[in-house]
């Protein structure tokens, strides 16, 4: 019976996702544009809902042009692995309430695998092949520097990604997505807003969610396929369908981050009184997938308005940010959660914990930079002894 | 020159404490601006076809001859805006006028639309104030010899575009023609302006009541 439960979500998962990435271009399309006070798409259909798909028609008749020189195999196989693994990490997710029996629909293509996030990462770490070939095979200098700065980001990236989600792992006691979220629901009422993981591991989602923009080459981590940087980066060769394939494997990772910031954090399908673990009146699944849908659109809307708010990051600056900012926090906060399941702590000593560790990181990055070693300084020492004047 | 004190403008650095180098502070404040005009946009778009822009009434569009009050066309083929011309494409073929009070008219006047830069230098030149640039800039043509506006559809622009409000403002000078305009403007003191006589501050000697005089031009 679960091969068909599994067929059904399959094709579930696969429509709705290609549905919404296609509808996430309109989505950001006029949100940007309502930030940038203009009108964004509005005449292909009424509002300009049919413009994703006059821009998924115009990607499957553009010219498909290979440059001259390109490895043709690698050029052909680097967005499919994009695509690829971003659509299999989808397969853990759930979408839903899936039943602790497993009787019944699972709301979700594998949800009871026990190692759900790893899974997740493990994947989505895939991706990087995608881009590194997409560079190397383009036979382009830019794109190939694009690829390189876009391959580092993005491994360095996964190792705070990791780090800050072994705490949710430890207060759970499992890596099962599902388990995940009952361990959010326990308590009825208002009560069970206040079990959700944001409010005792606020570093923890604040690392995650970065981690996961860059992850997926989002602003403000976007140098590697910006335009005023590498012209676009890793796919700048790239024409019709195979860059819609890389497009599309970036907005299917940003629906997979987002999936997952409102399950590990946020409750996933939780709410106070209207979905909780024990509710079962006629309806109530429905009501469920429709919270989930509800957080994480909400989460894909901050996702792009923090496109439009903050400015990129330089290079330097990225890496500077998970080696020596990220990696540190989130090593604190799980050392932190491991004094905390040791000694059997209240969970809001984190929560007190986490906003000491933001203070005395800031502090030490003020003070490495007023009289760190030369490296650090944020400022050369002035010249006052010599009397040139100083520059 | 050494620079002056009064010149130069110290700015300080903005502090940068502890909850500037958190970010997070300044990134909420970011994203409030951002939600700010998110949820109360002023989108100042103008969704052109079906809304045409506000022109200004010296817009520099496509030309036009104008009529007389007898309906016979301004322009005397003094050859003054050919000649000022600087993508050269006026051309114009003068002959004797058939009106006794004219010397000479054109018997052939056409502008190449495409050459022209729409600069505006025969309306400047024009000493009769024949030649005008309307505020049309949406002009289009299939072939470039429909684009070679001779004298009728140059008439024709002028009797489409006359009293349309927009008309350019020399259209409304005096018999003088336009520079008597300028006089008008600096000497406000009433009357049609002649050279012989402006009106100047007519400030009695001995008196020295300020109101007498006109404001500097």
């Amino acid at each position: 019976m679960i091969w068909i439960y599994a067929s059904i979500a399959i094709v579930v998962v696969m429509g709705a996702v290609l549905g919404t990435c296609a509808y996430l271009i309109w989505i950001e399309r006029k949100l940007a544009a309502r930030v940038q006070d203009r009108i964004g798409p509005n005449r292909v259909g009424p509002f300009g809902l049919l413009q994703p798909i006059a821009d998924g028609l115009k990607f499957v008749f553009k010219e498909d042009v290979v440059p001259a020189g390109a490895d043709k195999a690698l050029f052909i196989i680097a967005p499919t692995i994009s695509v690829f693994t971003t659509m299999l990490a989808f397969a853990v997710v759930p979408f839903g309430p899936a039943p602790p029996d497993g009787k019944g629909f699972p709301f979700g293509i594998a949800p009871y695998v026990d190692i759900g996030v790893i899974f997740v990462f493990a994947v989505t770490s895939l991706a990087v092949y995608g881009v590194i070939l997409g560079g190397w095979s383009s036979n382009n200098k830019y794109s190939a520097l694009g690829s390189l700065r876009s391959s580092a980001q993005v491994v360095s990236y996964e190792v705070p990604l990791g780090l800050s989600v072994l705490g949710v792992g430890l207060l759970a006691g499992s890596f099962n997505l599902d388990s995940v979220i009952r361990a959010q629901t326990g308590d009825p009422g208002i009560r069970g807003l206040f079990d959700w993981y944001i409010w005792c591991q606020p570093l923890a989602c604040l690392i995650f969610f970065s981690s996961a923009l860059a992850e997926s080459n989002r602003l403000p981590f976007d140098l590697p396929e910006c335009e005023q940087e590498l012209v676009g980066g890793y796919h700048t060769e790239y024409s019709a369908l195979k860059f819609a394939m890389f497009f599309l494997a970036e907005y299917t990772h940003v629906i997979t981050v987002s999936f997952l910031t409102a399950i590990l954090f946020f409750g996933g399908w939780h709410f106070p009184w209207i979905a909780e673990a024990s509710s079962d009146y006629f309806g109530a699944v429905v009501v469920k997938v429709l919270v989930l849908a509800a957080k994480v659109g909400l989460i894909i809307s901050f996702i792009m308005l923090i496109r439009w708010t903050l400015p990129r990051f330089r290079f330097d600056q990225l890496m500077t940010l998970t080696w020596k900012v990220f990696i540190p926090l989130s090593l604190c906060n799980l050392l932190g959660m491991m004094i905390i399941k040791q000694y059997d702590l209240s969970r809001w000593w984190m929560l007190l914990a986490s906003i000491v560790l933001v203070v005395a990181a800031t502090g030490t990055s003020l003070f490495l930079a007023r009289f760190g070693p030369s490296v650090a300084r944020a400022r050369p020492a002035p010249q006052a002894a010599s009397g040139v004047p100083v520059r | 020159m050494p620079i002056k004190n009064d010149d130069v403008t110290w700015v300080e650095e903005p502090e940068f404490g502890l909850l500037e180098a958190m970010y997070l502070p300044a990134i909420a404040e970011g994203v409030k601006t951002t939600l700010k005009h998110f949820f109360r946009p002023q989108t100042t778009t103008e969704e052109y076809p079906e809304v045409k822009p506000d022109l200004p009434l010296n817009y520099r569009g496509l030309h036009r001859l104008n009529r007389d009050e007898q309906g016979r066309v301004k322009c005397v083929a003094c050859f003054l805006c050919a000649t000022a011309c600087p993508a050269r494409c006026i051309e114009i073929v003068g002959d004797k006028a058939p009106w006794p009070d004219r010397d000479k008219y054109p018997t052939k006047f056409v502008i190449d639309e495409l050459k022209c830069i729409y600069c505006g230098m025969c309306e400047e030149a024009c000493p009769v104030d024949a030649i005008e640039l309307t505020s049309i800039f949406d002009l289009t043509g299939r072939s470039r010899e429909e684009m070679l506006f001779d004298r009728e559809k140059l008439l024709a622009v002028y009797d489409q575009t006359v009293g349309s409000g927009k008309d350019p403002v020399r259209t409304h000078s005096g018999p003088l023609g336009a520079a008597a305009e300028i006089v008008t403007t600096l000497f406000p003191a009433g009357g049609s302006a002649s050279y012989e006589h402006p009106p100047g501050p007519s400030v009695a000697p001995g008196t020295s009541d300020a109101s007498q005089h006109n404001a500097p031009p």
